[in-house]
């Protein structure tokens, strides 16, 4: 009976050897023709609609570049993870796109994965670009960059906007955000800041839980007892399409003010778009700009999936090319150590200057600390579709 | 003071829906002596399925709700059939506990599956618009008045039926002594299939007036009022259905009173934290039954 045990144990010292040994001579031979970059983000769940959106964009992006030759002179192949905007499980989906051969992360999609998943990027010093990751804490290590603006810096936006605009400039301001979410209250805390040092006034600061996301009446009832004619809701659009149809059945009627979160209220089903009309929203992308970028890409997604494109697939497409100008300002090719692929495109975001760009009416650059630096762009709602904004 | 009004209606208005959802909860547990947790969950259906009928195909609202009771009841027995009765006689409690939660969390991801993970805007069954009292200084919206009538009704409908019906008559039997009813010629399993019919045919109403008064449907529509129903049935007392309509109109009115007057923030906090005082106080619950165990 030992000496079976030996045997046995033996051959499975053996099995496994080998198969190690297979695993490396596959991961060699592959890794050194191709870019591998992986993609992370929520394609089910609650957050479904940004996640697919940029996984669809990041697919063009790579399929542009691949049939002009590539990066480099190298094709790229791309995985996308779902992870259901979930921390856990978006570790769990970097560990498996590390498995397959990962060398760089656009990703994640929505900011508390991406936090996540940060510490698991800066531990293997791999190079991190979210495209929409907004929480200060996403880019906080050497290696990862954002290319959206992060909470602070639309809350900031959008009270200089408002300070700027000539309508919305004496409005008494009601805010009602979500206490329960990193991106709401990091966007309301710097509004709050930036609104006091503009004189902006601001009449009722109220909140809601994620527990509490559908009866908005109280606080929409006390912005009305206060006279608030400008709401601002730095929050997502399932809550905002509520809190647009309460207000409608209250007979409030006061201008909505929203940031990035609110992209997508037109396509949620069965809403009644003509009570979003004039509602303004701080987005980097309008879908109807009719520039020749733009109207590539929307093109392109909407024959690839049937509808417009939100920002979030915007941020990725451009994500995708950023990498692709700075692999290329470098001279980085696939055949790099992971980190060291990771620490010299993170010298070369601080260098490149993107421009072409659908996200930025100008160029982008970025800050050591992961920042990008663009101009904001503002839209209003106007008969069912974005409408630039003075 | 018509401020004061207008959130007090508001709060009579959310709490007549969670006494809804609660006399589901309490009806079951009062007789089958199980928590189904996935009572929530058949809101949800029952809303998804008025949602297709009355929003997609444009039926007749009150025609889509009967359609959604006639589902939700059948989904209610099956459930119970297939899932729920196998344990009936399990040496643990706790059994029945997991796989209703099982049950909840299957038809969560069964309308994630089959509907998606957006959020649908609902139309609301109610079209009429309301009342203007004091000279337009009190709204109160259509929707709120048809929630607190139509709670109002089936309260009384119900508390008819179990003292006045032979069905209700055996349904008291069994919630007091199953085997004894049993001895007494009542079919146990029919009745608890009964119970399970009316809870599950309650729950598509409490579905269409939630997704009436807060117009939005999304798979996780009933987790949070389900949950909300279930501490409003223990307040009254777990089994009472008075005590569930009471629970329910106290939850919604301190809800929204201490959303107003204290702080959005701590609106929920404030309401467990009762939850919890009236349960240190009082066990059984506010109309609960001290019974005592025979040795």
């Amino acid at each position: 009976m030992k000496k079976l045990h030996r045997v046995l144990s033996v051959a499975t010292a053996c099995a496994l050897a080998m198969s190690m040994l297979a695993g490396c001579g596959a991961a060699k031979t592959t890794s050194s023709n191709t870019f591998k970059i992986g993609g992370i983000g929520p394609t089910s769940g609650a957050a479904a609609i940004y996640g697919s959106d940029v996984r669809d964009a990041i697919q063009i992006a790579v399929d542009e570049i691949n049939e002009k030759g590539g990066i480099n002179g190298y094709q790229i192949e791309y995985k996308f993870e779902d992870d259901e905007h979930n921390a856990e499980k978006s570790v769990n989906a970097y560990n498996t796109l590390k498995d397959w051969g990962m060398q760089m992360l656009v990703g994640c999609v929505t900011s508390a994965p991406c936090i996540a998943v940060s510490e698991k990027t800066h531990d293997d010093g791999m190079f991190q670009l979210t495209p929409s990751g907004t929480a200060v804490n996403c880019v906080q290590y050497d290696n990862a960059f954002r290319l959206c603006f992060s909470d602070p810096n639309q809350g900031k936006a959008s009270a200089q906007y408002i300070a700027g605009n000539a309508e919305l400039k004496g409005s008494t301001i009601a805010i009602i955000y979500d206490s329960s979410t990193e991106y709401s209250t990091g966007i309301h805390d710097s509004f709050v800041a930036e609104a006091g040092s503009l004189g902006l006034n601001i009449a009722v600061d109220s909140s809601f839980t994620v527990d509490s996301a559908t009866d908005f009446s109280v606080q929409l009832q006390s912005a009305k007892d206060a006279g608030a004619d400008l709401i601002f809701l730095p929050i997502y659009y399932q809550e905002a399409s509520l809190i647009l149809t309460q207000a409608n059945t209250m007979g409030y009627d006061p201008t909505f003010f929203g940031v990035d979160g609110m992209d997508g209220i037109l396509e949620v089903e069965n809403f009644d778009v003509s009570l979003a009309e004039g509602v303004y929203l701080l987005t980097p992308f309008s879908a109807t700009a009719e520039d020749e970028l733009t109207v590539n890409f929307v093109n392109k997604f909407k024959e690839k999936t049937g509808h417009v494109p939100n920002q979030f697939g915007a941020d990725a497409y451009d994500a995708v090319y950023a990498i692709k100008a700075v692999a290329e300002l470098k001279n980085v090719t696939p055949s790099m150590a992971v980190s060291e692929m990771g620490a010299t495109m993170a010298a070369g975001m601080t260098e490149v200057t993107l421009d072409n760009v659908l996200t930025s009416p100008t160029t982008i650059t970025w800050t050591a600390d992961g920042e990008p630096n663009k101009d904001p762009r503002a839209v209003i709602i106007q008969g069912g579709v974005y409408v630039l904004a003075e | 003071m018509m401020n004061f009004l207008t959130y007090l209606i508001n709060g009579i208005s959310l709490g007549s829906i969670y006494a809804i959802i609660a006399l589901g909860y309490t009806m079951v547990y009062g007789i089958a002596k199980m928590l189904n947790f996935a009572h929530g969950d058949v809101i949800m259906i029952g809303g998804y399925l008025i949602y297709i009928f009355a929003s997609s195909l444009g039926l007749n609202p009150v025609l889509s709700i009967v359609i959604a009771m006639a589902g939700c009841t059948c989904l209610g027995i099956v459930t119970e059939k297939i899932a729920y009765k196998p344990l009936r006689n399990a040496t643990s409690n706790l059994a029945v506990l997991i796989t209703a939660i099982g049950v909840s969390y299957f038809l969560q991801n069964f309308a994630l599956l089959v509907f998606g993970a957006n959020p649908k805007a609902f139309t609301s069954v109610v079209s009429w618009e309301g009342i203007s009292l004091a000279g337009d200084e009190l709204k109160i919206q259509g929707v709120t008045i048809v929630t607190i009538v139509v709670s109002l009704i089936i309260l009384l409908v119900l508390q008819l039926f179990i003292n006045k019906t032979r069905s209700g008559q055996a349904m008291l039997a069994v919630s007091e002594d199953k085997g004894a009813a049993t001895l007494m010629g009542i079919d146990v399993n029919k009745t608890i299939s009964l119970t399970f019919a009316i809870g599950s045919g309650l729950a598509a109403i409490a579905g269409a007036l939630l997704c009436s008064a807060y117009p939005t449907i999304t798979p996780y529509t009933g987790a949070m009022p389900g949950i909300k129903a279930f501490v409003a049935a223990v307040l009254g007392g777990i089994g009472s259905i008075p005590g569930a309509m009471i629970g329910g109109l106290l939850l919604g009115v301190v809800e929204i009173l201490s959303k107003r007057y204290i702080s959005t923030q701590l609106a929920d906090a404030i309401v467990f934290g009762i939850l919890i005082i009236i349960l240190l106080v009082k066990p059984t619950g506010l109309l609960g039954k001290n019974i005592q165990e025979k040795v």
